[in-house]
């Protein structure tokens, strides 16, 4: 009798269950129930935890939003080859970051330790929000504002790429994010 | 009705003229497209290897995508068709019910396998395996892919049938085997994809058409996944019943108990599809309570259940091989196992290849918040490459050496090769994917033409120098592998074109399948613990499992607060 031939008692449930695979079943699901807490713990105590808060919106209604956003905030032109506007929000405050196809717009600088509401959404197809080297990854989707709260813990620059694949011109869309003490 | 058959000289199984024909057609095709993919799959490699670029940014998504479809799609579920027939009709001894219906199934594959490979290389379909709307793609992409659906499901109709034929006409006593009920844990998710398939392409190409006005993106996302990654756990059920034929073939091993494998397996079905949610940890518009239970498939009840196998796999080898009185110390069991036969070192690679790279590094990333840290990064593809690659591949591949003589009546070519190929193929594989994971952690994209940033007109990130490095042994690891893959369709199909051919009765000068141990041998065992040397290696693993998972908690609390 093997695995390739009908088991010998064709009531096969009544078999008797062998010692090593009782321990093992026992561990397995104890590890099963620890992962299965670790997730809602964290919610609890980790400082990790993606907010589901979201919109729907349209890409023109978005655009408006963060045009609206780089009037009331933007402090300078930054210095890298495409001289976008640098848009300093105050701390508490909201941030619009657009993903489009190839670039994020604008360039924002936040102050360590403060925490912002960053709305996120695509004005085409979807795209990657992945800051490095703080290793951050959230998926951007068209027609959906993901509404989420970031608080920085370390100063300097940091970029964002996309890691949605979105055409020819993915490995070309990056954006920027400049931390200050 | 009376079919014509024959009774294998080796094997001593029942082997249909129908079912023969279609395992052969089915095999013959798998292995091509394993090919195709696997030469793109080289072309990849050697692009993101930094000091190589090989390919141009338009070739190199082309290749990618054409990569993802021919080996995740069409080499695993040609492959698995052979597999169901097998597990039905061969293993059963039953006739094969309505071959017609199986061979409209494979002209359907075939013909969407066909078309799909040249809408890709025609370049207007470079959307990945994935093609997210409302990223669009050529309508004969998203009908290519539809055609092959419907066609592996007439091939599922095709076992089920079977099943039914069998017990009708009793050509078993009692139960099915358990390699038989791996196959048909397989066949019901295939069901259930292929319907989540249907009901996310049939929009899709519509769409496409221009006769519906919008794909919502999120909604795709939600049933594609319900699709692509239940089409893993096909791969899953199906390499996993490999594994136990496999154990049984080479060792005459029986299950260390009937209900705890079956039980394991039924897990699967009510389970595993939750995985599905995986895909959508960072999505908007999700809350935590739906990931979190869909991602820990409902407490972990399907990752305990290839756990189980994980252990009940070995541990029926190593119960066998005492019970043979191959007996002393942990490990002499393993120690004496034929290590030359690509047959059981191919699974046993797959074995734990799955386990320890693809199963700890999926579960530790598909925990909501750890998520964050890989969520498209290299890291992912270096994940599936140890899943479905080094676990379903390497385990097909080991099938398949023994099927040749057995279904083709071909003695192999080039055993010496043979017997090195699954180290080869293993070897190369476990570093692409250890490789991908390392420049994944430090946040290297997945997808992605060109890490440099060399045409943004200045604007760039410089990842760690390690990067680079991690990505150069990738390339030499795709090299390794793909000589593996490579070695292993040159013997395979140089075997079925110009292997030795074998008369109708003329035995192998080795016996190709193990007589199992007696009762008798197996009560010498006793009721403890019969499998310690098994036991020790689970343990091993559940340490290095639960150490990598917490190290990842401990990573994600370093980066910036998120809520």
């Amino acid at each position: 009798m093997t695995s390739l031939s009908p088991p010998k008692d064709k009531i096969w449930w009544n078999e008797p269950i062998e010692r090593t695979e009782l321990i093992w079943i026992t561990i397995v699901f104890l590890w099963g129930l620890v992962m299965t807490f670790m997730m809602p713990f964290w919610h609890v105590v980790g400082d990790q935890n993606i907010s589901s808060e979201t919109y729907k919106t349209t890409p023109e209604k978005f655009m408006q939003q963060t045009q609206a956003f780089v009037d009331e905030y933007t402090v300078r032109k930054d210095d890298g080859p495409r001289q976008y506007p640098v848009v300093k929000p105050p701390p508490g405050g909201d941030v619009y970051l657009v993903a489009r196809l190839w670039d994020f717009w604008p360039v924002v600088e936040l102050k360590k330790g403060e925490s912002y509401r960053f709305h996120l959404s695509s004005l085409d197809w979807q795209h990657g929000f992945s800051l490095q080297p703080a290793n951050i990854n959230i998926q951007i989707i068209p027609k959906y504002e993901h509404v989420v709260t970031f608080t920085p813990n370390k100063s300097g620059d940091y970029s964002v790429l996309c890691n949605e694949y979105c055409g020819i011109g993915h490995h070309m869309m990056i954006g920027k994010i400049i931390v200050v003490e | 009705m009376s079919e014509q058959f024959r009774i294998c000289p080796d094997t001593g199984l029942k082997l249909y003229q129908s079912t023969e024909t279609l395992i052969k057609a089915n095999a013959v095709a798998a292995v091509v497209f394993l090919l195709v993919g696997g030469i793109y799959g080289l072309l990849v490699g050697l692009t993101r290897w930094p000091a190589v670029h090989l390919l141009p940014a338009d070739w190199f998504y082309l290749a990618l995508t054409g990569h993802g479809l021919n080996v995740l799609i069409f080499w695993l579920i040609f492959f698995e068709m052979a597999v169901l027939y097998f597990a039905s009709s061969v293993i059963l001894g039953s006739r094969l019910a309505v071959p017609k219906f199986a061979w409209a199934g494979f002209a359907l594959m075939l013909i969407g396998a066909l078309m799909n490979n040249y809408i890709v290389l025609s370049g207007e379909a470079s959307v990945m395996m994935t093609s997210y709307a409302p990223m669009d793609a050529h309508p004969l992409f998203y009908l290519s892919l539809i055609l092959f659906a419907v066609g592996a499901l007439l091939g599922c109709f095709v076992f089920f049938g079977t099943l039914v034929v069998a017990k009708e006409e009793k050509t078993y006593e009692g139960s099915v085997p358990l390699v038989t009920f791996g196959a048909i844990t397989a066949a019901i998710i295939a069901v259930f994809t292929i319907i989540s398939g249907a009901i996310i392409l049939i929009p899709t190409l519509l769409w496409s058409l221009g006769f519906l006005a919008e794909i919502d993106a999120l909604m795709y996302r939600l049933i594609w996944w319900a699709f692509g990654h239940s089409s893993q756990q096909i791969n899953v059920a199906a390499h996993i019943a490999v594994w136990y034929a496999i154990a049984s073939i080479v060792f005459g091993a029986k299950p260390m108990s009937e209900k705890v494998s079956r039980m394991a397996f039924f897990m699967y079905i009510l389970f595993l599809q939750l995985a599905s949610a995986h895909h959508l940890l960072v999505d908007p518009g999700v809350s935590s309570e739906f990931k979190m239970f869909n991602t820990s498939y409902a407490m972990y009840l399907a990752v305990m259940a290839s756990m189980v196998h994980g252990l009940t796999v070995p541990g029926s080898i190593e119960q066998a091989q005492r019970a043979k009185g191959i007996n002393a110390g942990l490990f002499e069991w393993l120690r004496r196992a034929p290590w030359g036969n690509p047959t059981f070192s191919g699974m046993f690679l797959s074995l734990i290849g799955f386990g320890f790279l693809g199963g700890i590094s999926g579960v530790t990333m598909g925990a909501e918040q750890i998520n964050i840290l890989v969520h498209n990064t290299v890291y992912v593809p270096g994940h599936f490459h140890a899943t479905v690659v080094l676990g379903t591949t390497l385990a097909f591949m080991a099938m398949t050496y023994w099927l040749v003589p057995v279904i083709f009546r071909r003695d192999l070519i080039w055993k010496g090769l043979a017997s090195w190929q699954p180290y080869l193929f293993g070897l190369g594989m476990a570093g692409v994917s250890l490789f991908l994971m390392g420049a994944g952690t430090l946040g290297v994209p997945r997808r992605h033409w060109d890490i440099t940033f060399s045409m943004t007109g200045g604007e760039v990130y410089e990842f760690p120098a390690a990067a680079n490095t991690l990505l150069a042994l990738n390339g030499l690891s795709v090299a390794l592998a793909v000589a593996g893959g490579a070695a292993f369709c040159l013997i395979i199909v140089g075997s079925l074109l110009f292997g030795r051919k074998l008369g109708p009765d003329e035995k192998l000068a080795t016996p190709h399948i193990a007589t199992p141990p007696s009762d008798a041998d197996y009560e010498k065992l006793g009721n403890g613990i019969t499998v310690p040397g098994t036991l020790v290696l689970a343990l091993v693993f559940f340490a290095a499992f639960a150490v990598y998972y917490f190290i990842n908690w401990k990573y994600l609390a370093e980066t910036w607060g998120i809520s």
